[in-house]
């Protein structure tokens, strides 16, 4: 067997500015050309690990260490960062923050003119690593001209053109659509299988991942190494879920329907699934099983939105034609690719642009002579990152802003947003500084901060992006409540599981058109939509296929329906 | 945050775009006709207690530069330098400010306050018009007149955006303590 | 918003100079026509700088929006001078020759000369800067800085700032968009205070993220070996060729003759009146 080119032994690790050690007792080795996945929930040393691996820990973040790491076969303590990164290369997760360059060219340049690599060799480089990621057509293009995808893809020619034998990758899916995500990692195993490096990816998103062969899957919580097993060996385990990771869809329609996972069934994937006759049964059992249950009361329209268009200045039309219906009570979600509209689409609701041509209506009253202030107070709107709304230091002074700016006097103000920190769940919290809350709780803050203005919608934008399961499921319970109290919902998103586990409609844009108005389990098993908006299927569909159950829609509603009876969701 | 070499770079970097972003974007319409209030000092004074003199001198520097090039008309080497002087004035004045520490109280408020209008006065009524004098011979009264106005004006804008900015950082680090839930 | 500064990419013989070359001659340029003030070297300047624009293909309305901003800048400049010191071209050259009116803004031939030397100064330095703007890459510009000795780390601040403008003016609008439906507003109605106060509750999020921006690419630039090395080379950098010899040479020839010519006149004015 090969010598390991990353090996951890007893290794614990503890930040300078915390108490407690963030990693304990970690053993772990990977061998060169070796395929790993990292899972855990939010603060389970994941990312502590991942910067112990590619020399971050401890050059820029220092702290005590004990045990033994070793990286290529030399005792990690006695290397530069310098000499780790000929060794690791490392794609972040923000692309934004690892994109230095001013183009293409230049950003995949970076680490070979920091190697003082000459002419021509520079450029010829180059010119091979852009090839070999499919971005040889882009090298003068700036980052802004650039979709997400293909900024994570300069990113990883970035780090290859410095032959590296082992390629770390932090969330690669964090900020992409479905497909593109689904792409990613079809290139990660492309480029693995090219190079022979070893290659580790931390994600919680296990099934997107697992689309393709994975050798291993590193369970963590709670700083210490919990499983350290081949996919299918932990996939038919209960450890997954009792730790805070969502496990692939199709498993837990099996054991919904009472079939036992076994090792030898090779869980790891839909296409390599084994079942016998006797589970394809139990599966269609439990279908039939299900009564439907089809709640049609009469809907009052909040929303209505006639022949929309909207072009930015420069002639690009954004979106054309839109015409929808948000009801009162609703939860919708609005999916598509990246830069189909969703954005833009939210952005001429709530005023912060203005439509060429077209009608709102908001409770039948037209929004067009209605300012930014006016819309907020009836539609909430929540950006993506909390950071980015938050300017108090005070919680309860940034969830009173909406109020004093509208000059609501100040015993109204304090008993509504008394009011809203209870429901919002932060009531514990109300006299702590913002600064001391987790990423989660942070997000519920600017929730709350828009729900103290009491308004009849609100829109999030990724309301669940950054958070790991158990957040997610924390905030969207939450939004829930709220939907069940009488706000009505609409949320932007790329997770399909989020919109359909809870989402009542789906729209779906592409190109700047609605090219689908329909319930989710019956956008997310067509294929054709699919393509076309840059989904991605869900697994439960090819295995209703698999077990014979024509109706894949039925069948996706049938296991929502049964989710939210067993969870008491 | 981290204090390496690169992290000062990076520093210099962002902290010229932002200077350069509130410089052309962030124009608030001010009581004089023709004048816009600079929001982008409070910024600089800001970044310069927290990453030191030479920092606050380069992002002075550069992103007035940078604005200067992207209006045309002209880049205004005087009025440049003196940005990069207010810059290197307040990093070098602020030392003790430990906004990293989390401490931003009474004291190291009127501290900062006190550091800025004296470098804004030294840059506007001083650096600028001395060199507009060797450069463009402009009279002597016009260029104070002009570098009061400047001095007065930006002394306010970061008095309010500067010690905002520095509070709500100090108030963003992680401080260890004495928080319980409430029932 | 790529082209903020107006680069604007044509082949021309201007464009083939190195980026290095045309900051080394924005320089030298830049010195000598603040050094001297001789009529006719502020004559001479502008008209050389006329030639080079039209070697450079940049057209008139290409720049207009810029051009703009300098009319308006040099107008309100001149005026301002003149409402508070009119007597200030008597002082310059030692004569005064009353043209109009009397009393303290009676005009003389001396301040309009004045006035006249002022603007040509503008003219010697503005259209030069607009020219290095339009006709210089960006992404050349860290890279040349580099080759004329400011430190590598200190150029790449520069590459830095010019690739994140964008990034975070996009971050502003979004922000502030965020923020106005919140009901912060900047109008004119309020107060001084309160509209900073206003502007501070938008820029607080911005700069904290920013903070937050700078730890992410400090550690993805050491990830990727920025710092390892005393020099380092650059995808951007290019060789100089002899028109870039030349470009330098007669640049430092301007100087030498700004120079000469304070030498000549025994001061920095060329004065006509004596």
């Amino acid at each position: 067997m090969e010598n390991p080119i990353i090996s951890f032994e007893k290794f614990s690790f503890k930040y300078n500015a915390q108490a407690k050690p963030t990693l304990y007792d970690i053993d772990l080795s990977i061998r060169p050309g070796e395929k790993i996945l990292i899972a855990g929930p939010s603060g389970c040393g994941k990312s502590t690990l991942a910067h112990c691996i590619n020399g971050l820990v401890p050059h820029s973040f220092a702290g005590e260490s004990s045990g033994r790491l070793s990286i290529d076969g030399k005792d990690s303590a006695k290397l530069s960062i310098f000499d780790v990164s000929q060794v690791v290369g490392t794609v972040l997760q923000d692309s934004d923050g690892q994109f230095i360059g001013l183009t293409v060219a230049e950003d995949i340049a970076f680490a070979l003119e920091n190697a003082c690599i000459g002419e021509p060799e520079l450029h010829e480089l180059v010119l091979k690593a852009a090839q070999s990621v499919n971005v040889a057509g882009h090298l003068a293009h700036a980052p802004t001209e650039l979709s997400g995808g293909q900024k994570q893809r300069v990113s990883m020619a970035g780090v290859m053109v410095d032959d590296v034998k082992v390629l770390l990758f932090d969330e690669p899916l964090a900020n992409l659509d479905p497909a593109t995500g689904k792409q990613a990692i079809e290139l990660i195993d492309l480029i693995q299988k090219r190079t022979g490096a070893a290659v580790i990816i931390i994600e919680h998103r296990l099934e997107d991942v697992l689309h393709r062969h994975v050798d291993r899957i590193v369970l963590m919580q709670n700083g210490r190494i919990i499983a350290d097993e081949a996919p299918d060996r932990l996939l038919s385990s209960r450890l997954l879920k009792e730790n805070g990771i969502r496990e692939p869809l199709y498993l837990t329609a099996l054991r919904y329907a009472g079939v036992e996972i076994k090792e030898d069934m090779q869980p790891r994937s839909m296409g390599s699934i084994r079942l016998s006759e006797e589970d394809v049964e139990k599966v269609r059992a439990w279908y039939s099983f299900g009564a439907k249950t089809e709640e049609k009361g009469e809907k009052e329209p909040l929303l209505e939105i006639e022949d929309l268009s909207f072009a930015y200045s420069r002639g690009h039309q954004a979106l054309s034609d839109i015409s929808l219906r948000i009801d009162k009570g609703e939860i919708v979600a609005i999916v598509g690719n990246n830069g189909a509209g969703k954005s833009t689409l939210s952005k001429l609701i709530c005023g912060f642009e203005t439509a060429q041509s077209g009608k709102m209506l908001l409770e039948g009253e037209d929004m067009a002579g209605l300012s930014i202030k006016e819309r907020a107070d009836r539609i909430g709107y929540v950006m993506q990152n909390p950071n980015q709304m938050i300017s108090k230091v005070l919680i309860r002074d940034e969830v009173a802003l909406g109020l004093r700016t509208r000059g609501v006097d100040e015993q109204e103000i304090q008993s509504r947003v008394d009011e809203t920190l209870k429901i919002c769940g932060l009531w514990p919290f109300r006299s702590w500084p913002v600064s001391a809350l987790s990423y989660g709780q942070k997000k519920r803050v600017t929730i709350a901060s828009i729900l103290v203005l009491r308004p009849k919608m609100i829109i999030l934008d990724e309301p669940t992006a950054g958070l790991d399961y158990r957040n997610y499921t924390e905030i969207m319970e939450f939004l829930s409540l709220l939907n069940k109290q009488g706000v009505t919902v609409v949320m932007i998103t790329h997770d399909m599981h989020l919109m359909l586990e809870y989402a009542h409609r789906a729209l779906v844009i592409n190109d700047g058109r609605l090219i689908a108005d329909s319930s989710c389990s019956r956008v997310l098993t067509d294929a054709q939509l699919i393509e076309k908006a840059s989904l991605k299927e869900t697994s439960l569909y090819p295995l209703a296929l698999r077990c014979g159950i024509e109706d894949a829609s039925a069948f996706v509603e049938r296991f929502i329906d049964y989710e939210r009876e067993v969870e008491g969701k | 945050m981290k204090k390496s070499p690169v992290t000062t770079i990076v520093a210099i970097g962002i902290g010229a775009a932002l200077f350069f972003v509130l410089g052309r974007f962030v124009s608030i319409p001010s009581p004089v006709p023709n004048t816009n209030i600079s929001t982008q000092y409070g910024l600089l004074a800001f970044m310069a207690v927290l990453f030191g003199p030479l920092a606050g001198a380069l992002i002075g520097f550069i992103g007035h530069a940078l604005i200067d090039f992207s209006f045309g008309w002209g880049v205004w080497w005087s009025w440049v330098i003196a940005s990069g002087v207010f810059g290197l004035l307040v990093g070098l004045a602020s030392k003790k400010i430990r906004l990293d520490e989390g401490v931003c109280g009474k004291k190291e408020i009127l501290g900062f306050n006190v550091t800025q209008i004296i470098a804004h006065i030294i840059c506007w009524g001083l650096v600028a018009p001395v060199l507009d004098i060797v450069i463009y011979a402009e009279p002597l009264e016009k260029l104070f007149a002009q570098g009061l106005f400047s001095a007065i004006s930006n002394s306010v804008t970061t008095a309010i955006v500067g010690t905002l900015f520095c509070i709500a950082y100090a108030a963003a680090k992680p401080k260890k303590g004495s928080l319980k839930e409430e029932e | 918003m790529r082209n903020i500064f107006n680069f604007i990419d044509r082949p021309s013989p201007i464009h083939e100079l190195t980026g290095a070359t045309k900051l080394i001659c924005l320089v030298l340029w830049s010195l000598a026509a603040m050094t001297s003030y001789d009529t006719r070297f502020l004559i001479f300047l502008p008209l050389v700088s006329f030639v080079l624009f039209r070697a450079s293909r940049i057209k008139i309305s290409d720049v207009s929006f810029m051009l703009g901003f300098t009319a308006v800048f040099m107008v309100l400049n001149n005026v301002l001078v003149f409402a508070i010191s009119p007597d200030h071209g008597a002082g310059v050259y030692g004569t005064e020759h009353i043209l109009l009116g009397r009393g303290r803004y009676a005009l003389t031939a001396e301040q309009l000369f004045y006035h006249a030397n002022l603007i040509l100064k503008y003219l010697s330095t503005i259209p030069i800067v607009l020219l290095f703007v339009c006709t210089t890459n960006p992404s050349e510009f860290a890279a040349s800085l580099n080759r004329i000795g400011v430190k590598y780390s200190i150029a790449y601040s520069v590459a830095l700032a010019l690739r994140y403008i964008p990034d975070i003016q996009r971050e502003y609008h979004e922000i502030s968009q965020a923020q106005q439906a919140r009901g912060i507003e900047m109008s004119k109605k309020e107060s001084l205070v309160k509209r900073l106060k206003s502007a501070s509750a938008i820029l607080i999020p911005l700069i904290l993220s920013s903070m937050d921006r700078i730890e992410t690419i400090s550690n993805a630039m050491e990830l990727r070996g920025f710092g390892k090395n005393k020099k380092r080379t650059w995808y951007m950098g290019r060789k100089f060729s002899k028109a870039d010899i030349g470009a330098i040479v007669f640049c430092a020839l301007l100087c030498v003759a700004a120079l000469l010519l304070n030498y000549i006149n025994g001061g920095r004015f060329y004065n006509p009146f004596i």
